[in-house]
């Protein structure tokens, strides 16, 4: 389990966290929602080690994540960050080769190779491998990279649970690759990997995470499951738009919609 | 069909799909290859050329002589002393330095993220520059007991110290929250390039004639220098720092990815940037002190090879090494043999020849979309 408790961080004295606790089980996706400057992203980076809270533990297989080192939490968490730049000419295959690294102690294998290529096609761009990065747009580069931690988490190592943190991945791509995108998130979380997702779209979450966490200003205001937390009386109250739930026509999840006098409530 | 089975029947088909193809690494190899047999050519040539001139099996001969294999072509005697005590010092230590330089230059582009950085950047070249001008122009005055105490070996050592103190001291500015900030070393870089710019102008404005002479071909390098002391005093810093570079090609892969990226993966971000301008500022340092200031070589022959063999710092780094020495080899030997018997400082014709071949590249990779 990637557990977090209690996580306060503190930076040049703003209070970015406040007394968040999150917890990923292997097989689980679970959603992370909330307004611009919520600390949605903070949250992550504290779960994977970039940044240490001010108070607060963070664990990872049960023990504390500072004492991992840094080759073996590789092995079996990958991050996706928000955006990756990479101005060198890599091929595709080469990026998603990048994700092997931990494992390797050679050049890489065969095995090496048809995973970086399972991966790409999982992600929907084995059709770019040979393609220079620096060429790519800018969601096809976000689906290499994506590609690119799958490769990085694609086996299992001794049944030690896997997790896969990802930071907005539908932040560029079009309705369909996004839903691809959380489609992808879920096989891996079917395959006992634990998900975390950083989402903006509260539908999406609905649609693919098994629990969510919403925050607002550092602070968890709702979590469980989808259709407990995305009511619209805690939407509203952390968006401050007026908002509609209705059941989704084909599924049973809940679809969020902005109320109808949402623009004469905006002018106001 | 459950997940998994899908996960594993679409390994299967990647991998039938692997065989047909060429690997990455493959193109690297042969890539490689033909650097290393180029630099072999390029040693012989110029082991044999100067004013003697002695054939490439006669070199050959002699070289095998010393390595006690006995060739079939004769030579004479003074041949072999022309070659051996003359020549070879010379050629390794261009070798040793055009290729520290290469290698140096790649490893700084990867460190920075940045496809122009150069290790003058650092403040290694200018650090040197400045020590080696103090010692040049106030060694006879103000400076007489240290040039006595280190005897020859004076500059050399000055430049040294004087790049390796101005590369910690832009480390130290670069520490923020103790970790080393890439943006803040490169203003850190320049604003310490500019003082020690100053400073060299004022040496050079007081200097007497002789001392500029002296203070002008070394600032514009040569490997004039070569002998056998010299090459022992470059190698284990030179050499053993750039042998040491090569260990990091995978970890610098990971940094071009990003700082946060590269962790991600398991690479020791801290240490690696650290070991890098360590092993950068001994290498540089000590080829500057040997053979004065060579520029341009860090900067165009890792660009060569990114459009060649592409940007994987496992083929880049050792190709790096190979081609930068093969190009300070041809640079020495033009500038030895086009104006015999006197001698062009070589940092000018790596400039001559490569400024505009660096241009060319530049305007040929835009268009191809490869920067």
């Amino acid at each position: 389990m990637l557990e977090g408790r209690n996580i306060h961080v503190v930076l040049d004295g703003n209070v970015l966290l406040e007394g968040v606790s999150i917890h990923v089980r292997p097989g689980e996706v679970v959603a992370v929602l909330g307004p611009n400057g919520a600390g949605k992203s903070t949250l992550l980076k504290v779960l994977c080690g970039d940044l240490s809270p001010t108070k607060g533990t963070v664990s990872m297989g049960g023990r504390a994540l500072t004492s991992w080192d840094k080759k073996a939490s590789a092995q079996i968490r990958a991050v996706l960050p928000q955006q990756s730049s990479l101005s060198f000419p890599f091929r595709v295959l080469e990026v998603a080769l990048m994700g092997r690294s931990p494992h390797l102690r050679g050049p890489e294998t065969q095995r090496d190779y048809a995973i970086a290529r399972a991966a790409l096609q999982e992600a929907g761009v084995n059709h770019l491998e040979d393609r220079l990065y620096p060429t790519l747009s800018g969601g096809e580069g976000q689906r290499v990279h994506l590609g690119r931690v799958l490769a990085q988490i694609w086996e299992a190592m001794d049944q030690t649970p896997r997790y896969l943190l990802l930071d907005e991945p539908t932040s560029s791509l079009d309705l369909a690759h996004q839903h691809h995108t959380l489609t992808v998130a879920r096989a891996f979380a079917e395959r006992q990997v634990g998900v975390l997702v950083v989402l903006h779209d509260l539908n999406l979450a609905a649609q693919y995470a098994d629990r969510v966490l919403l925050l607002k200003e550092g602070r968890e205001v709702a979590t469980g499951p989808p259709e407990q937390v995305l009511q619209a009386e805690i939407i509203e109250a952390v968006y401050e738009i007026p908002i509609t739930v209705i059941p989704h026509p084909h599924s049973s999840c809940p679809l969020v919609v902005p109320a109808a006098n949402i623009l004469s409530k905006l002018k106001t | 069909m459950s997940s998994i089975e899908v996960a594993d029947s679409s390994l299967r088909q990647a991998s039938r799909r692997l065989l047909p193809k060429v690997s990455v690494g493959e193109k690297g190899t042969l890539g490689l290859l033909v650097l290393t047999v180029l630099l072999g050519l390029l040693s012989i040539v110029c082991l044999g050329t100067g004013a003697v001139s002695v054939a490439p099996s006669q070199v050959l001969a002699i070289l095998g002589k010393g390595l006690d294999l006995t060739l079939p072509w004769a030579f004479e005697p003074h041949h072999e002393a022309i070659v051996l005590s003359i020549r070879l010092p010379r050629i390794l230590l261009g070798i040793l330095i055009g290729g520290g330089l290469a290698v140096a230059g790649a490893a700084m582009q990867g460190l920075f993220r940045n496809p122009l950085a150069d290790p003058g950047l650092i403040g290694v070249s200018s650090g040197a520059a400045v020590a080696a001008v103090a010692t040049i122009v106030l060694g006879a005055t103000v400076l007489d007991f240290a040039t006595q105490a280190l005897g020859p070996f004076a500059l050399s050592i000055a430049a040294f110290g004087g790049g390796a103190a101005t590369t910690l001291l832009v480390y130290r500015l670069s520490l923020v929250h103790g970790t080393v900030s890439v943006s803040t070393m490169l203003l850190a870089g320049i604003a310490i390039n500019a003082v020690a710019g100053a400073i060299t102008g004022v040496f050079t404005f007081v200097a007497d004639d002789a001392q500029l002479r002296s203070l002008t071909f070394w600032s514009m390098g040569s490997l004039g220098g070569a002998t056998w002391p010299a090459v022992a005093a470059a190698a284990p810093f030179t050499g053993l720092a750039t042998l040491a570079v090569l260990r990091y090609a995978r970890p610098l892969n990971a940094l071009l990815l990003g700082e946060a990226e590269a962790g991600h993966l398991g690479c020791n971000v801290e240490r690696l940037k650290r070991s890098v301008v360590l092993l950068v500022a001994l290498s540089v340092g000590a080829s500057v002190a040997v053979a004065g200031i060579i520029g341009f070589v860090g900067l165009v022959v890792p660009h060569l090879l990114r459009l060649t063999l592409g940007p994987d710092h496992r083929f880049l780094l050792p190709g790096a090494a190979l081609l930068g020495a093969s190009l300070l080899l041809g640079a020495d030997l033009i500038a030895r043999t086009l104006v015999a018997p006197a001698e062009l400082p070589i940092g000018i014709v790596t400039a001559i020849i490569g400024g505009p071949f660096f241009m060319y590249l530049l305007q040929r990779g835009r268009r191809l979309g490869k920067f």
